[in-house]
């Protein structure tokens, strides 16, 4: 478990599937049923051509860093030095996370580097999507 | 709307700007706002339209005595007041009112009064899919984009610390900048890490401060004392309060489109710009406005900071008052970079630049969540 202090998500009727989806560590997208986009984050319709009719479809969590920053300056919930990262999905859309278990230091964290999701519970209720170097053998 | 039918005739800043202890926030609005009629040679009876950020129009109209017909309370971060200045524009043109007054004002550093536009609840976009995972501050965000374009465009950590060397330059001819010694790459790449690639001296100083506008119609600008200032063009537009959901972090959308709106509505030609205000919050934003505003193709903004063209001397003179890395940066910026054109444009900039007929102001808000871009000039065209 991370740190309580971090500022804690709460879901509304719109996201309750994704955060009721990380619980069971299911990295879940949305893909419009009338032009296939992908997308994230959720929304009942769809940002590309805004119907209404919208599935749910599992992410593989699979993905590459596209960008980040290294935190240096103490926060709640975070030990410096922390990466704040967005990564790349195998599916298309990107999300914000934090590359974990690995060196928090520009030679460890190299730009397009191949990632795999790692869940990590806030509590009961909020589980966050994390991402680890590809490959690494599970802690 | 016909170029150059309006104008800036009233433009001031906070009597204070640093650390202001004693006034809040709504009192810094108020301060700017009587600077600004002072400047113009106005009276709050005169004025009879409003629009201002981070304060509630309603109040300020109340504060200051004014009865409004014309209200605008846009938020879109630090260049809410680009937004402001283009909407008043449109509102004036259309019969909307007469004389409008935007106004600025933000504890940013002491904190008396202090209020944000911006909903970061938990259950907001940001509160649920980018906060959980970041410390929201400006320094951890607005930042995440920089190691992409490092990587794609060759963009050095040298290059990358010119930009805080060089503003500091023209800072140091600024008597109200709150820094203004000299400073080197070494210094720059040798100060406290913040947020890896950032570093203290290429983020903004956090202060108080505020400002104020008068536009009316150009046909009167004459009748008042200061040198008119015209809008010769503008643009707006937005793309995500995500930072993460940026197209590409590479370039800002929100910024191509609101630049090439300014340009077209303005009928010019980059050459023909004298002077460029580009909102900095952080060392990376000059380099992101003068591509995707048009002065330069991609990857070639670096190079053109580094070999001194935007310095003192050089041939586009950007962010003449020092910015919001050596100058001010109460939280929402756009306030101070208006007026400095402003200033720059009247012939009365500490820093002045010789001749300066057109100046182009481009402010970023929320992150590069929202864009507003005016081009402003001290000319009428025919």
């Amino acid at each position: 478990m991370v740190s309580l202090s971090r500022s804690k998500p709460i879901a509304t009727p719109e996201t309750q599937h994704f955060w009721d989806g990380t619980r069971e560590h299911r990295l879940l997208l949305q893909q419009c049923e009338a032009c296939s986009h992908i997308y994230f984050p959720p929304r009942p319709f769809c940002p590309s051509c805004s119907g209404r009719s919208v599935r749910l479809i599992d992410a593989s969590g699979r993905a590459t860093l596209y960008s980040y920053v290294i935190g240096h300056r103490p926060a709640p919930g975070f030990e410096p030095p922390y990466s704040i990262a967005v990564v790349q999905l195998e599916e298309g859309p990107r999300m914000m996370s934090n590359i974990v278990d690995c060196p928090q230091t520009p030679d460890a964290l190299i730009l397009d580097m191949p990632l795999e999701v790692k869940w990590q519970a806030l509590d009961n209720e909020i589980t966050l999507a994390m991402f680890r170097p590809a490959g690494k053998a599970a802690l | 709307m016909k170029s150059a039918s309006i104008a800036i005739v009233g433009a001031a800043e906070s009597t204070g700007l640093g650390v202001i202890k004693d006034l809040s926030q709504t009192g810094i609005h108020c301060d700017a706002a009587l600077n600004a009629l002072a400047d113009a040679g106005l009276k709050a009876s005169d004025i009879d339209g409003i629009a201002c950020a981070g304060e509630y129009p309603v109040n300020l109209a109340y504060q200051l005595g004014i009865t409004p017909t014309w209200l605008d309370g846009t938020y879109s971060g630090g260049c809410s007041f680009m937004l402001h200045v283009r909407h008043a524009a449109a509102a004036i043109d259309s019969g909307l009112c007469s004389t409008v007054l935007i106004t600025h004002g933000e504890s940013g550093k002491s904190r008396i009064g202090y209020y944000m536009g911006q909903n970061l609840a938990p259950t907001s976009v940001i509160g649920q899919f980018e906060m959980p995972y970041a410390p929201f501050t400006p320094a951890n965000l607005f930042t995440i984009p920089v190691l992409r374009y490092m990587k794609d465009y060759g963009l050095t950590h040298e290059q990358l610390a010119m930009v805080s060397v060089v503003q500091r330059e023209w800072a140091a001819m600024n008597p109200r900048a709150t820094f203004k010694e000299p400073i080197s790459v070494e210094d720059v790449l040798d100060s406290k890490m913040i947020a890896y690639p950032f570093r203290i001296l290429q983020c903004c100083l956090v202060t108080d401060g505020g400002g104020a506008l008068i536009l009316t119609k150009a046909d009167r600008a004459k009748d008042f004392p200061t040198v008119p200032v015209y809008i010769l063009g503008t643009g707006e537009s937005c793309e995500t309060p995500l930072i993460s959901q940026m197209e590409d972090f590479t370039t800002s959308r929100a910024f191509r489109d609101s630049g090439k709106l300014a340009f077209e509505s303005a009928g010019i030609q980059h050459s023909d710009v004298d002077h460029l205000m580009a909102y900095d919050a952080f060392a990376h934003l000059p380099i992101y406005a003068l591509e995707d505003l048009g002065f330069l193709p991609r990857g070639e903004a670096a190079t053109f900071i580094a070999e001194r063209n935007t310095a003192p001397g050089g041939r586009l003179p950007v962010n003449t008052n020092g910015g919001g890395l050596s100058y001010m940066h109460s939280g929402m910026y756009g306030m101070y970079a208006l007026q400095e054109s402003v200033r720059q444009l009247r012939g009365i900039a500490p820093a002045q630049v010789r001749d300066a007929k057109i100046s182009l102001c481009h402010g970023v808000g929320g992150f590069f969540g929202a864009s507003g871009t005016i081009i402003m000039g001290n000319e009428r065209p025919d």
